[in-house]
């Protein structure tokens, strides 16, 4: 469980966020959506730690991570799972090599029982026969699973996306958006996705933030985000014609 | 005040890089990836350039000396100390700045543009002590050697060019080798050395690492960082001179 509580975060004069308050279960893929500036992946760099807020908390199962000390807050970090925009695999090392960094970094365990648990991550993501592979010798699809390996293989209670299908065709998109479910709900764990993508709103968003200049400005379901008449949400989710038939055809059937 | 910012950050990004290695097994082989990187990879460039211009420190040598009074040994002393005092460890570190420097500040801003540096903090490793310290421990530690074989084959190179230009005689120059050798000329070498070793692994880190953009930024930061390691490397030379031989 993550409980934000009146996030602030600034950039000398520029406030990007202004007092964000919001709850993410685990078991549950959250998405966190909004317009480019809205403060989207400044929310999100908060919550992993890569900035620190100006005022707020966040707390992680009664922890709040903005008062970890350095040894806390490395710790905690061991707990967290990340899926980067660009995948951001280490372009020098293989599949196999990445995916078995963090575990080379944080457990004593033997190499061979290691590789048994790189293996069953790569199994998981559908990734089987790559280990030896270098990221500039995959598809975009398969680096973004290889990303994904690597941020469930310490068994993370908490996973980040940030705009997980980026870059991706829409096929390989819903294959990403559904794995990512899947694994959620597999290791009950609490997922928070980035995203721009409607597609992910309407297929896995289990529950959704908007955020609009630096505020919470709506939060529901993929069900509840049909219904809604906030101006601001509309405006965005439906913008496209295709949307806005998915959402008349969505209301005659409902 | 630009400047007294950068040197400020400069010093801080040094308080983040000596701090102990997260797992020693790893850091061992970050180590000896980087000897070879930065170090065994640089190898056939110095060799090459030391061996020809030690040759040509010679030949210039011996081309200038008109006066039959002045004995031809001279040659060979000219050759040692230009060799042993500034073109191994000054003339070398800079051939070096340009070679690492640009490959180190291009592969830690490449890291930092697509996010390869944000991934490693999320995970919980001190980044900077990651990827610079093993580059700090590499270039101190080989560059000296590197040097040493510097001097030797730039040395070799000014005899081979007597001996094949027929302009001085092996015996004149390895008489010159021997007159009035300084060991601690070779210690003063060595310690120039350790310090632009050093400022070769950590400017052009600082470059990279605080990279932001994309991959134009990279290239700028790039060539800023052989610019300023060069700049650097010449004002502690500077100084170095001053101290250890004044």
């Amino acid at each position: 469980m993550i409980e934000v509580k009146d996030l602030h975060k600034g950039f000398g004069e520029v406030k990007v966020l202004k007092g964000i308050s919001a709850d993410f279960e685990p078991g549950k893929t959250s998405l966190i959506i909004g317009q480019s500036g809205s403060g989207k992946t400044v929310f999100l760099k908060n919550l992993i730690g890569l900035h620190m807020p100006d005022k707020g908390s966040i707390i992680f199962n009664d922890r709040n991570s903005t008062e970890f000390s350095t040894q806390q807050r490395r710790e905690w970090r061991k707990e967290i799972g990340m899926v980067f925009q660009g995948s951001a695999l280490f372009d020098s090392q293989t599949v196999e090599e990445n995916v078995m960094f963090p575990l080379k970094m944080f457990q004593n365990d033997p190499e061979d029982v290691m590789l048994d648990r790189v293996n069953v991550v790569l199994k998981r993501v559908n990734l089987e026969n790559s280990n030896q592979k270098f990221p500039a010798e995959l598809s975009g699809g398969m680096q973004k699973r290889v990303a994904i390996a690597r941020a469930i293989v310490m068994n993370p209670k908490y996973l980040f996306c940030d705009e997980p299908n980026s870059g991706l065709d829409p096929n390989t998109a819903i294959l990403i958006d559904n794995l990512i479910q899947e694994i959620t709900h597999e290791y009950n764990i609490t997922t928070v996705i980035n995203t721009h993508d409607m597609n992910s709103v309407m297929e896995i968003g289990e529950k959704i933030v908007f955020l609009k200049d630096g505020l919470k400005a709506w939060e529901g379901t993929s069900k509840e985000i049909f219904r809604t008449d906030n101006e601001s949400v509309v405006n965005f989710v439906y913008s496209s014609k295709l949307y806005k038939k998915v959402r008349s055809a969505y209301l005659n059937e409902n | 005040m630009n400047y007294i910012s950068h040197t400020g950050k400069y010093f801080m990004m040094l308080s983040q890089i000596f701090k102990k290695p997260q797992k020693g097994n790893v850091f061992w082989a970050q180590i000896m990836r980087e000897i070879d990187e930065l170090g065994l990879k640089s190898l056939g460039i110095i060799m090459f350039i030391s061996f020809f211009i030690g040759g040509v420190i010679a030949l210039q040598t011996a081309l200038n000396l008109e006066s039959p009074f002045i004995p031809k040994s001279l040659i060979g002393f000219a050759a040692k100390r230009s060799v042993i005092l500034e073109f191994a460890p000054t003339f070398c570190s800079i051939i070096l700045a340009g070679k690492v420097g640009s490959y180190i500040t291009s592969s830690i801003g490449t890291m930092r543009v697509t996010e390869q540096i944000d991934a490693l903090e999320v995970m919980g490793i001190n980044s900077l002590n990651h990827l610079v310290l093993p580059k700090i421990i590499a270039t101190v530690f080989f560059y000296p050697f590197l040097i040493l074989l510097a001097m030797f084959l730039g040395i070799f190179g000014g005899w081979t060019a007597g001996v094949l230009s027929g302009l001085f005689s092996g015996i004149d120059y390895i008489t010159g080798l021997q007159t009035d050798f300084n060991p601690f000329l070779i210690t003063y070498a060595t310690i120039k050395t350790l310090v632009f070793a050093f400022l070769i692994a950590t400017v052009p880190s600082y470059h990279g690492y605080y990279v932001d953009g994309g991959s134009i930024e990279v290239g700028k930061a790039s060539t800023k960082s052989v610019v300023w390691t060069i700049i650097i490397i010449v004002i502690a030379n500077y100084f170095l001179t001053q101290m250890l031989l004044t």
